[in-house]
């Protein structure tokens, strides 16, 4: 048996609470030197260091490490945003901002209900108990990623499987089935050039076609799709089980659902799907947190440790669904903030107040101990989702 | 209180128009901030002042009326 790789101590996780040792260490230092096996270099986990990293494009790049900065470009892969940096970031992230306005996800709105309804007839029809992640909280946010994007219907299920394979953690197949869903996406581009519909896909070609090659649009395509998808599917679930773990709120959930809003910022907050952000490079020697990051220096910036320990002195976390939010970091901050937060908050706040509509007694279907998390892959998440009603 | 945004910077999230549409509102155009108003009202000032805040790209700037009095010619900026 090959020896499971080593756990970075800020990605574990109790659950989907932050360990002792995390907190012990955030307490002390905003950021911490990482010299652990496979590690990067350091670990920032302190609220204004974090926004500092995450807010200066110019100091930290996001652009995959290599020895010299041209090799390192050389690693980008074509059309993913997040390891882009201005000026072509600004020139692909604005081709991409009319697309997700706030009122254009509203018009989403009745598409996203209707998916969901289905999927909650499939879950309903699959029996108790069930396993929710594979019959809602995966396909979900990857019908409405399809829908968004313009995946034609027949190739969703296909689609679907592979980015399961992709998410599944494991490294060799992982990178196989990205390939795969960048060619599948690369071939829609050159089929939407001949023939355009009222996608997003179509709406970029049309708008940007000429400036764009089919690699950096398929690209764009699949980093959104599977990112997307990944991030809202486990949302969608860890969201689910921190509120059948906290009886109290979804009680009061139920009672009033008009704080469905704030749950949603809530719970964002408190699952901090993205445990931690895509690393970053010190691109000159930056002083921080009384310790200088030097030109070079990996960082690991943790959006977990940032949302959810508490400055030494102040009251313990808790999940409180009435909270007024102030700014969580669960969306990231600065240049790289996810460019679909308002489709994903639409989805979570429809997904999560029909599936409680519909069944009026959801509880997990096993004890807690007995789920299985995925602490490495790029997202938290859970195996599976046993539940019952 | 009066409200400045940057549209070079602005990344077109538009958190701040889902916090306070009153203020804030989102171009169909570019996606980018628009003003709807400069001069919040009393009980806007709160929420504006958390929605600059939350702002992922640093681009709503605030000027309190205290200052504003000192310089004049901020009234007239756009």
């Amino acid at each position: 048996m090959p020896k499971p790789p080593e756990v970075p101590v800020h990605r574990i996780r109790d659950g989907v609470d932050p360990v002792p040792e995390l907190c012990r260490t955030a307490a002390q230092t905003p950021l911490v030197r990482d010299d652990g096996p496979g590690a990067n270099d350091w670990v920032v986990t302190g609220r204004e260091e974090v926004r500092a990293v995450l807010g200066d494009a110019q100091r930290f790049t996001t652009r995959p490490p290599a020895e010299t900065a041209e090799a390192s470009r050389r690693l980008v892969e074509p059309g993913n945003l997040l390891q882009y940096d201005p000026p072509e970031h600004t020139r692909l992230r604005q081709m991409l901002t009319p697309e997700f306005t706030v009122r254009r996800m509203r018009r989403m709105e009745p598409l996203i209900e209707k998916i969901v309804e289905e999927r909650l007839d499939v879950l309903e029809r699959a029996g108790k108990p069930a396993d929710l992640m594979r019959h809602f909280a995966r396909p979900v946010p990857g019908l409405v990623g399809c829908a968004l994007v313009g995946v034609p219907r027949d190739d969703q299920a296909e689609l679907a499987r592979t980015l399961d394979i992709r998410s599944s953690g494991r490294a060799k197949k992982n990178i196989q089935a990205m390939k795969a869903f960048n060619a599948y996406m690369v071939r829609m581009v050159a089929q939407r050039r001949r023939a355009p519909g009222d996608d997003l896909l179509s709406m970029l070609i049309l708008g940007h076609g000429e400036e764009l090659d089919d690699k950096e649009l398929g690209g764009v395509c699949a980093s959104l799709v599977a990112g997307g998808f990944e991030n809202a599917a486990e949302m969608l679930a860890l969201g689910t089980l921190v509120l059948l773990e906290h009886p109290d709120q979804l009680q009061l959930l139920r009672e009033r659902p008009e704080l469905m809003d704030r749950a949603v910022e809530e719970l964002l907050r408190y699952v901090s799907v993205v445990s931690t952000a895509s690393p970053r490079t010190a691109l000159a020697d930056v002083p921080m947190g009384g310790q200088v990051v030097k030109a070079g220096d990996l960082v690991d910036v943790s959006l977990f440790a940032a949302n959810r320990i508490q400055p030494p002195g102040a009251p313990p976390d808790r999940l409180d669904i009435t909270r007024e939010q102030t700014n969580h970091l669960a969306f990231g901050h600065g240049i790289h903030f996810c460019v679909g937060a308002a489709l994903a908050r639409m989805e979570l706040r429809i997904a999560y107040a029909a599936l409680l509509r519909r069944f009026p007694d959801l509880r997990l279907a096993v004890p807690l101990g007995e789920l299985r998390f995925r602490p490495l892959a790029p997202q938290y998440g859970l195996e599976a989702l046993p539940v019952t009603w | 209180m009066e409200v400045r945004v940057d549209r070079d910077t602005c990344l077109g999230t538009g958190q701040c128009m889902m916090a306070v549409p009153e203020v804030f509102d989102q171009s169909e155009d570019d996606g980018k901030v628009l003003l709807a108003t400069a001069s919040p009202g009393p009980g806007q000032v709160t929420a504006v002042r958390m929605a600059a805040a939350r702002c992922p790209a640093g681009a709503i700037t605030l000027r309190h009326d205290d200052e504003r009095t000192k310089q004049p010619s901020a009234s007239e900026a756009s």
